[in-house]
């Protein structure tokens, strides 16, 4: 991290960039948030540790409007998000100074809790740096440990490699920490009947209260006029007589950025209510590979998406269904 | 008008045509005086294409029964390509439709030309029937949508 933070100091001081992008030590020992750091003496807040799950790709949308090179940190999954708003003329790759820092998979505090750990009070063994493959963590009730393949994020078991796709400089050691199948859990769902499958998704999104984290985090929601902001659709209200009221939003949402997400996963890690969200983007993303050959977004800034071309012997409509 | 007439399941179908096949397949049908339910309602859209995702989903939240969108067929559309951009998508959105657990065969897509007018009698006719055996669309309807 030291590392970084001196490369930061070096950028700024001899004027390369007039701002860096990065994350500051939160009120919690595992919150750290996304800030903009512009002098030598902001930088001592800067922290890079297993906690920066943010993906700050999105925050170079608004960082290309400003004046002068912005520096930011993208860890390898960000740069397939950067990557595709890169092709939608969003971010403009001569503003931004891209440092690839190194990833070992992002932790995900409500993993760390679910295991029984309460009241927390430090954590260590989340830098990059640490070799060990353990959390320790101090709470009021004393000492404990927590592997860290345990508390990973659930995308980083699915994670997509460890190689940055677009970067200026790479600072530290990425690792791929990928240990399960990435669409396990939506061929899980698949096989259900239509009785089960709606009573999963009833249970799960009868959870949300329409927060917005999800549509406010995504990347790929990068519209400046959103459809869910008026106050015109009849549906942005909660209804008091229905629990699964938001079953619209979420499809509309996800069919939104369909061929667009890059399954970076920040959707189901900021949603409050634990909503697996990632399973709407990813049954999409089974269908285009499945129907319309492999696509990753953001893998390149130049392949034609899946959904902006077609091919003549397409599968028709009425394949839904008949497939196993 | 007894308590049972009442209580009859009369569905709301929505059928998307486009300008240039199938709404001139549903006057072909009219004119050649083919008789398809009355529960279908015609909206006309000057393509397939121009059926945004959300139309579908809103007409169910609206409360329609079934979805059918009807177009060229493949390879004749009159803007030479939208039916195949509407091909990709509405196979995506029946897929994750199919996910969410709502009955199957709720939505439905056929290539209609202008000529087809048996054609689209008939498919109005099974797909109205369909819906019946369905039964009234509870998992996509939103009350707050209702007026």
């Amino acid at each position: 991290m030291q590392e970084l933070i001196n490369r930061i100091k070096e950028l700024l001081a001899d004027g390369t960039v007039a701002r860096a992008l990065g994350w500051r030590a939160g009120d919690l020992p595992y919150n750290p948030e996304p800030a903009y750091f512009e002098t030598a003496e902001s930088l001592q807040d800067f922290v890079y540790n297993g906690f920066c799950g943010a993906n700050l790709s999105k925050y170079m949308i608004e960082a290309s409007k400003l004046e002068g090179r912005t520096l930011v940190c993208l860890k390898p999954c960000d740069t397939y998000s950067f990557n595709q708003l890169l092709k939608e003329h969003r971010v403009d790759r001569e503003k931004a100074y891209i440092i690839g820092v190194g990833c070992k998979g992002k932790l995900d505090i409500e993993k760390i809790r679910q295991q029984g750990i309460k009241g927390i009070q430090s954590i260590s063994g989340a830098e990059l740096t640490d070799e060990g493959e353990t959390l320790t963590i101090q709470t009021i009730y004393g000492e404990k440990t927590c592997a860290y393949k345990d508390a990973m994020l659930e995308r980083c078991h699915v994670c997509k490699g460890k190689e940055h796709k677009i970067y200026d400089e790479l600072i530290g050691e990425s690792k791929d920490t990928k240990d399960a199948e990435r669409f396990a859990e939506v061929e899980r769902i698949e096989a259900m009947t239509p009785e089960e499958k709606f009573a999963f998704f009833r249970s799960e999104l009868s959870k949300c209260i329409r927060c917005n984290a999800c549509r406010n985090v995504c990347p790929a929601c990068s519209c400046r006029k959103c459809v869910f902001d008026s106050v015109k659709f009849d549906s942005s209200q909660k209804a008091n007589v229905d629990s699964f009221e938001e079953k619209m939003f979420h499809v509309i949402r996800a069919f939104h950025v369909a061929g667009r997400c890059t399954d970076c996963g920040e959707c189901s890690r900021v949603c409050p209510q634990g909503i697996p969200l990632h399973l709407f983007n990813r049954k999409f993303i089974k269908d285009i590979d499945e129907l319309y050959g492999e696509y990753q977004a953001g893998e390149d800034a130049e392949a034609i998406a899946p959904l902006t071309s077609f091919t003549f012997d397409d599968a028709e409509p009425s394949i839904v269904g008949k497939r196993g | 008008m007894s308590i049972e007439a009442k209580n009859e399941f009369k569905p709301k179908i929505v059928a998307f045509c486009c300008n240039w096949c199938s709404y001139a397949g549903a006057d072909l049908a009219g004119s050649s005086r083919l008789t398809y339910p009355a529960d279908v309602k015609i909206i006309r859209v000057p393509c397939s294409c121009r059926v945004n995702p959300m139309f579908i989903l809103r007409a169910f939240e609206k409360g329609a029964d079934g979805v059918i969108l009807c177009g060229c067929h493949p390879g004749d559309c009159h803007y030479s390509t939208g039916n195949y951009y509407a091909r990709r998508r509405m196979t995506l959105l029946f897929s994750m439709l199919d996910y969410l657990g709502v009955e199957n065969g709720r939505t439905r897509v056929e290539w209609v030309s202008a000529a087809e007018g048996v054609k689209f009698s008939q498919t109005m006719n099974e797909f109205v029937e369909k819906i019946y055996s369905l039964g009234e669309n509870v998992r996509l309807g939103d009350l707050r949508c209702r007026n």
